[in-house]
């Protein structure tokens, strides 16, 4: 390569990635900003919008719904995904393509569309069975199911799942054993990585929330935006900063050998790759 | 007969992951279908008669505006960033940070990427007071952040990381051998993006833009919280269709309505894929 094409080519890099950088960390940077804001003009900085965040009640009441949500969708979501994996691979082979296509199914399905089907029945739940806030998370591991699936059959193909289940039930063990003393230890990781993906996932829920009328932690963020903005934007910041810890603990987590960190990497990758999932 | 019985027996085990999928995702599918061709006693097809009201057409169309615009500006602002990316040390801990941001970046979106740009740009941002003291009042005509104009703004910022991380594997695969060849046959910079590079690049780059068009035309969360009022794009309308009175009146006008939207993202979804496995074809 030429002196002068070299040249360049540097600086074509340093003025994207400079001008692109300006542009995806400007909005983050002035949300720290704005929520650091005192009253009048050339007050000083101050913290009062983040300690004001406690004296709306409506807003805890959704930070705590979407802690809970968070919390039931992703055990739960690994309670029924992790069994069946495991399952299909000793014992249903044939099954693993239908398991596998159904579980990346809602990637391709917008969310704004799933709860038009998603809106009645709610509504007849709300009336028959419960309307609490929580059933959210029937729904919201519909979200999760692709995310947590591929994460959970990185940890599955990592392990030979065959051999340890039959040395494990030549030994006496039940399945339950199985399941719980072998299988989990041995995946713990992808688990991990399956549960921080779900949690990340459900705290930047909106789309549905909003459309079954259910108050989680983004559908009051955005109420009272309409009032008080300053404190709607640091809880912004905050759960952004709590998502983004997420995530950076999903690329850092225990990974000392190299393969498995190339594994959690692109996992972080494949997570923001897909359309229509997710939080958009 | 015992392995009759085993048979039976093991398919008990995915039970509980098909029953729960039956109910929460092909039963609300089912609810869609059903209930957009559904009427009192019989098959209609007036739910898709009523599309035509002058508002479902034009939030179709700005949709369909807004999607093309964001997708084309993503892919080409993200192709300078991929190209960027993949000019510099494979192994280096920047393109790392880079390309992990990106997987974090293509994933933030809806109510708190909304207020970020309120926050930047918006009429109370530091930016603005500023810039409006110095004679760059870029409001002077309304505020546009509000607006279609600033989803188209706003949606880039998801749309340039996605398509970082789908457009990279394919920028990866150009050797630099190739342009070596091209060299040594006597072509410059420009053959060799014409005649090589750009032919090999371009299904992917296609590919890429149809899966960045899908992905804005069922956004929906970053639209709400940023328009109050009114809605501009059909994501906004299934919406209002689904909480409004008129809603309770007319329940099979949502499920029309998300009918279309996702034959539409069906259809750009299997151009995607096709588009993909040519690009496979040359780059792996």
């Amino acid at each position: 390569m030429s002196r002068s094409r070299r040249a360049k080519l540097q600086l074509f890099r340093v003025v994207t990635f400079v001008l692109l950088g300006a542009f995806f960390l400007g909005p983050i940077w002035f949300m720290f900003e704005f929520s650091t804001r005192g009253v009048g003009e050339n007050s000083p900085r101050t913290l009062d919008a983040w300690k004001e965040i406690g004296t709306y009640p409506d807003l805890v009441a959704g930070i705590v719904a979407s802690l809970q949500l968070a919390v039931i969708t992703s055990v739960g979501i690994l309670v029924v995904l992790v069994p069946t994996m495991v399952w299909v691979r000793l014992r249903l082979p044939r099954l693993r393509r239908v398991i596998e296509s159904i579980s990346l199914l809602p990637l391709t399905i917008p969310a704004i569309v799933l709860v038009v089907g998603f809106s009645p029945m709610y509504q007849w739940m709300g009336i028959n069975l419960s309307d609490s806030i929580l059933t959210l998370s029937l729904a919201y591991a519909i979200l999760v199911l692709p995310y947590a699936y591929r994460a959970l059959d990185a940890g599955l193909a990592a392990i030979d799942v065959k051999t340890l289940s039959e040395a494990a039930r030549s030994l006496g063990a039940g399945w339950f054993t199985v399941m719980w003393r072998v299988i989990v230890p041995n995946i713990s990781s992808a688990l991990l990585n399956a549960g921080l993906l779900s949690v990340a996932l459900v705290l930047g829920e909106y789309t549905i929330a909003n459309n079954l009328l259910y108050p989680n932690l983004q559908v009051e963020i955005v109420s009272l935006g309409r009032t008080n903005a300053g404190v709607s934007i640091a809880v912004a910041v905050a759960s952004l900063l709590f998502a983004f810890v997420l995530l950076v603990a999903l690329s850092f987590v225990g990974g000392q050998r190299g393969g498995r960190r190339r594994t959690r990497e692109r996992l972080v990758q494949t997570f923001g790759r897909d359309f229509s999932g997710g939080t958009r | 007969m015992m392995g009759g019985r085993r048979l039976s027996l093991d398919w008990i085990g995915a039970v509980p992951f098909l029953g729960y999928v039956a109910l929460f995702l092909f039963l609300p599918a089912a609810i869609i279908v059903a209930g957009a061709f559904a009427s009192e006693g019989g098959v209609t097809l007036i739910n898709f008669a009523n599309l035509s009201r002058p508002y479902i057409v034009s939030a179709i169309v700005s949709s369909v505006i807004l999607s093309a615009v964001t997708a084309v500006g993503g892919a080409v602002l993200g192709a300078l960033l991929t190209y960027a990316i993949a000019t510099g040390n494979p192994r280096s801990t920047f393109r790392r940070v880079v390309t992990s941001a990106c997987g974090v970046l293509a994933q933030f979106g809806g109510v708190t990427l909304a207020f970020a740009f309120i926050a930047a740009i918006g009429p109370a941002s530091a930016v603005y007071v500023y810039l409006s003291q110095h004679h760059l009042d870029y409001y002077a005509s309304g505020v546009w952040l509000y607006d279609l104009r600033g989803l188209e703004l706003v949606y880039l910022y998801f749309q340039i990381p996605l398509m970082v991380l789908i457009f990279l594997p394919a920028v990866d695969g150009i050797k630099p051998q190739w342009r070596e060849a091209t060299e040594s046959l006597g072509g410059g910079t420009w053959s060799y993006w014409r005649y090589v590079a750009g032919p090999l690049l371009a299904p992917a780059f296609l590919g890429s833009t149809l899966l960045l068009f899908a992905n804005s035309l069922s956004a929906y969360a970053t639209a709400a919280a940023l328009i109050n009022q009114g809605g501009p794009i059909l994501p906004l309308q299934i919406s209002n269709a689904i909480t409004s009175e008129v809603g309770l009146h007319e329940p099979g006008f949502a499920k029309a309505q998300a009918v279309v939207l996702i034959v539409i993202v069906a259809i750009v979804s299997v151009l995607y894929a096709v588009l993909q496995r040519r690009t496979a074809r040359w780059l792996q």
